[in-house]
């Protein structure tokens, strides 16, 4: 045994582990995403059980409010850049790894670039928006994704899209949460507290089954969903399967992602800028809930075959707006300007309550890119 | 036929229990329905449904003594 391994003797030794699985764990790159509650004890462990590359992502500066429930930061790094401080601590903990700062937002412009030099990816976030453009990411890129999130004393693990022997189809966050919850509706930390401990026991939760899956012992959180409930150590599991029209949610490819607003998705706020391309229009119409109102007059051509709508035109749509279900309205016309106008109209009466957009360049540019593809 | 409820998270605090049973109920639409009208705040936010510990998408059909989790999403990290 090397001196490098005299670090992991104590892991070593378990014969299900290994030399084999310490040269694994050597040469697995995993991407943390988050750096807080969740990040830091699974960073910690991950660095100690040497993780050969370690990725970091967070654009966020530790506050004091942080030092209940994120023990990898002191006192004196108040103001400094989690990822950094994250980094710079990790390799004092463990110098024969490489650790790589990413210290800004995960966004849908630059996740897929930084997700695909990794193999395993942690979520360790704090909001949904984050958390479903994750999840899209490593469904698209057919990458595992250990899934973590807490609520007051109560945590969720899974990993998600991972393929298993028996070849079942792997399933993603989105199988059982296919829609992101109204803004507002689900508080987080801030907003409804969290005990210090539950993230440490999560992140350890998802660190051990990012251990378990490079090496490839044990069974993995695979197709299940584990719920900790902390106040009555009560552990929680549930079954998991994949589900055909959740797979119609997910952007089809890296153009439809980069072009899927995920913080709009996760919001009510009302949206004043009512246009949208035909990409955005094809990624949201796949939604559930969603109503698609051509608002030319009857009997305009050409005729829209390729998906349901209703038809309604502008001269009616105030008196049959009250009508109307769902809770995103689509509207068409043939060059977009009937469309705009439409939607203006049931943007005033609707308000936040229901998500208008107006497709730009009306019916005649969607077919066009249609013929294209 | 008698439905068991375990729920988590947000939803305990709505149905102010973690355990409850609910009576004669066929089906998963039936039981949303009758706990939508019994828990009003319930309508606002987005849970998944599990019969006998397995998620299900779409309506299902329950027997007696079924056993429904009611879990909403967490964002905390």
């Amino acid at each position: 045994m090397n001196v490098q391994y005299e670090r992991y003797q104590r892991q070593i030794l378990l014969k299900e582990f290994g030399e084999a699985g310490q040269q694994k764990l050597q040469q697995a790159k995993v991407l943390v995403i988050g750096a807080g509650g969740l990040g830091c004890p699974a960073l910690q462990y991950l660095a100690a059980a040497g993780v050969g590359t370690i990725g970091i992502v967070d654009n966020d500066v530790v506050t004091i409010t942080n030092l209940h429930r994120q023990i990898l930061y002191s006192t004196d790094d108040i103001g400094f850049s989690k990822a950094e401080r994250a980094a710079f601590k990790l390799h004092q903990l463990n110098p024969d790894i490489t650790i790589t700062p990413y210290n800004f937002r995960l966004t849908n412009k630059n996740a897929l670039n930084i997700i695909s030099d990794y193999e395993t990816i942690i979520d360790g976030t704090d909001n949904f928006s984050t958390r479903y453009m994750i999840n899209d990411a490593c469904v698209l890129m057919n990458k595992p994704l250990v899934y973590g999130a807490i609520s007051r004393f109560e945590g969720q693990v899974a990993v998600f899209n991972c393929k298993t022997d028996n070849e079942i189809t792997p399933v993603n966050y989105r199988d059982l949460f296919p829609h992101p919850p109204k803004d507002g509706t689900i508080l987080n930390c801030a907003e409804e507290g969290v005990l210090g401990v539950l993230p440490g026991i999560i992140g350890c939760m998802q660190a051990s089954e990012t251990i378990k899956l490079i090496t490839g012992i044990g069974k993995p959180l695979l197709n299940r969903l584990l719920t900790y409930n902390a106040l009555t150590n009560q552990f929680y599991e549930l079954v998991l399967s994949a589900n055909k029209e959740t797979a119609a949610l997910i952007p089809k490819d890296e153009e439809a992602f980069a072009n899927t607003d995920y913080d709009w998705l996760c919001s009510t706020h009302a949206n004043n800028n009512f246009e949208i391309d035909h990409l955005y229009f094809d990624a949201l119409r796949k939604e559930k809930n969603i109503t698609i109102i051509d608002v030319r007059e009857h009997g305009e051509i050409p005729a829209i075959n390729e998906f349901t709508h209703l038809r309604i035109p502008l001269g009616q749509l105030q008196q049959k707006a009250s009508s109307i279900k769902g809770d995103i309205i689509l509207t068409i016309c043939q060059s977009g300007v009937r469309s705009a106008k439409a939607a203006r109209i049931l943007s005033a009466k609707f308000g936040a309550t229901k998500k208008i957009f107006s497709l730009q360049g009306g019916i005649i540019n969607w077919k066009n890119h249609q013929l294209k593809q | 036929m008698d439905v068991n409820i375990i729920s988590f998270g947000a939803i305990k605090d709505i149905t102010e229990s973690n355990n409850s049973v609910l009576q004669n109920i066929n089906d998963t639409n039936q039981l949303v329905h009758q706990l939508e009208e019994l828990y009003p705040a319930l309508s606002n936010i987005k849970y998944a449904i599990a019969v006998d510990k397995k998620i299900v998408s779409g309506n299902t059909q329950l027997y007696n003594n079924a056993t429904v989790t009611i879990l909403p999403p967490f964002s905390g990290g």
